[in-house]
């Protein structure tokens, strides 16, 4: 690709902004279905036995990874910002890649 | 396509414009610059670029080629034009005043606007100031302060493009230079005018700039300097 | 508060909080995979949480961390990406870190109400 954009640290950034977006996207929904177990713990019952289905079961591994990959590309914010600077900081982003996806496949994993 | 020619499209006009497409012969360890010094000497006069040392310590040549921001007279079309293409436009983030020369006015104000300049405090009467080589802030300003202004990292930012009040990693690499110094008097003044709408926070930390830089300075790495400064004077009430 | 004193005190804010729930975070993680081994159900959340002071300290502090930490990410997308104004992304802000609080909160405080 011929931009200026095509470079690791870029892509650690977009994959940061997209998964913290969507999770946020996502926290209302999830508080609210939680919410049901209060008042209406059947319906909960019923969601959760939904969400068993295997379709449901890839979008939560997608869920656990982006909450991975914003959790792990945050650290790597914090290591720039307050640990001294290192120039092998694109080795981070490629292990902050690995570890999300690891995450996603223990859960698929376990989910079974 | 001949091995002997080089199809390159120059951008013409201002942000409103076309590419001009061009043929020009190649040459053993051919520049993007002799490229379009080519184009303007023997192809279409009308072509308007800025250069001047032709050697690399100037920046003045700096243009958007094959998508990057570079300095052309350091760019060599062996290592670009790999398709046998080569496309010219000027610098991002900055307006164009004709074809290739963009119009720098706002890159030097926002310098001026993060007080990236030296304050002095001493006067003729006094000693030299004693600076060690092997301080730690004396390094962390060495590190920083060969920027020659080029404009390459400020129009490789796309925070810059994305946050029109931006300041940019040149303007905050120099204040961080400066915070570094010891003989400087403007400390507080400086930090205030780099934190705030369009100051250091903004940093995504893209790098963008550390990876374009042509003399391999790090803004990103002055910019954490300066968040850390920031948020220490914050807390002591300074800002 | 001037404007400078606000942006690095918010951005203060944002990775202090981020700290705080990558440590949530790790423990949440950890629950779910563990928890969802086999199915989960309404009766083992509430098992797990109801009158558990411990983990309405968690949630409570994982509920405030994000409502902290969001809106500012949030805003940065709004300033870059739209023509808002800083007034106009200083309220948007506060909207979701108010609506992050209560519907959490509400999940949390009754979730923990169930066992007690």
């Amino acid at each position: 690709m011929k931009t200026h954009r095509n470079h690791a640290n870029y892509w650690a950034f977009v994959l940061h902004r997209i998964s913290g977006l969507a999770l946020l996207l996502f926290l209302p929904a999830h508080f609210y279905v939680l919410a049901l177990a209060v008042e209406q713990s059947a319906t909960l019952d019923m969601f959760l036995s939904w969400t068993e289905a295997p379709v449901v079961k890839l979008l939560e591994t997608g869920l656990v990874i982006l909450l991975a990959a914003h959790m792990t590309g945050g650290l790597r914010i914090l290591a720039i910002e307050f640990l001294a600077w290192r120039d092998w900081q694109k080795s981070v982003v490629a292990i902050t890649g690995g570890l999300s996806l690891a995450a996603g496949l223990l859960f698929l994993l376990n989910a079974g | 396509m001949s091995n002997d020619t080089l199809t390159v499209e120059i951008w013409r006009g201002r942000e409103d414009g076309r590419f001009d497409t061009f043929e020009v012969p190649r040459m053993a360890s051919q520049t993007v610059l002799d490229i379009v010094t080519y184009v303007q000497r023997n192809l279409d006069p009308g072509l308007s670029y800025r250069f001047a040392c032709r050697v690399g310590v100037c920046g003045s040549c700096a243009m958007t080629v094959n998508g990057k921001p570079r300095w052309t007279c350091r760019t060599h079309v062996d290592k670009v034009a790999d398709e046998g293409t080569l496309r010219i436009q000027p610098l991002k983030n900055m307006p164009v005043i004709r074809d290739l020369a963009v119009d720098m006015t706002e890159f030097f104000e926002k310098w001026t606007k993060a007080k990236a300049h030296f304050v002095p405090t001493a006067t003729r009467h006094d000693d030299f100031a004693q600076v060690s080589p092997s301080d730690p802030k004396r390094k962390e300003a060495t590190a920083g302060i060969e920027c020659i202004n080029c404009g390459v990292c400020y129009s490789a930012c796309d925070t810059v493009a994305w946050l029109g009040d931006y300041l940019g990693p040149a303007a905050l690499n120099r204040a961080w230079t400066l915070v570094n110094d010891a003989r400087d008097g403007g400390q507080k003044e400086r930090l205030k005018a780099i934190a705030g709408a369009g100051g250091c926070q903004a940093c995504h930390s893209h790098q963008s700039c550390f990876e374009l830089c042509p003399k391999h300075l790090n803004p990103t790495a002055s910019i954490a300097g300066l968040k850390r400064a920031t948020v220490k004077a914050a807390l002591k009430g300074e800002i | 508060m001037t404007p400078e004193r606000a942006e690095t005190l918010e951005w203060l804010v944002q990775r202090a909080s981020a700290a705080v729930l990558a440590l949530c975070v790790i423990v949440h993680l950890a629950v779910i995979v563990i928890a969802v081994q086999g199915g989960v159900t309404s009766k083992e959340i509430v098992a797990r949480v109801g009158g558990s002071v411990p983990w309405l300290a968690f949630y409570s502090v994982f509920v405030v961390a994000v409502a902290l930490h969001a809106p500012t990410g949030l805003r940065n997308i709004l300033r870059e990406y739209t023509a808002l104004g800083r007034r106009a992304t200083h309220w948007i802000m506060a909207g979701v870190c108010a609506l992050i609080l209560v519907m959490g909160f509400r999940a949390v405080i009754g979730l923990y109400g169930l066992g007690a």
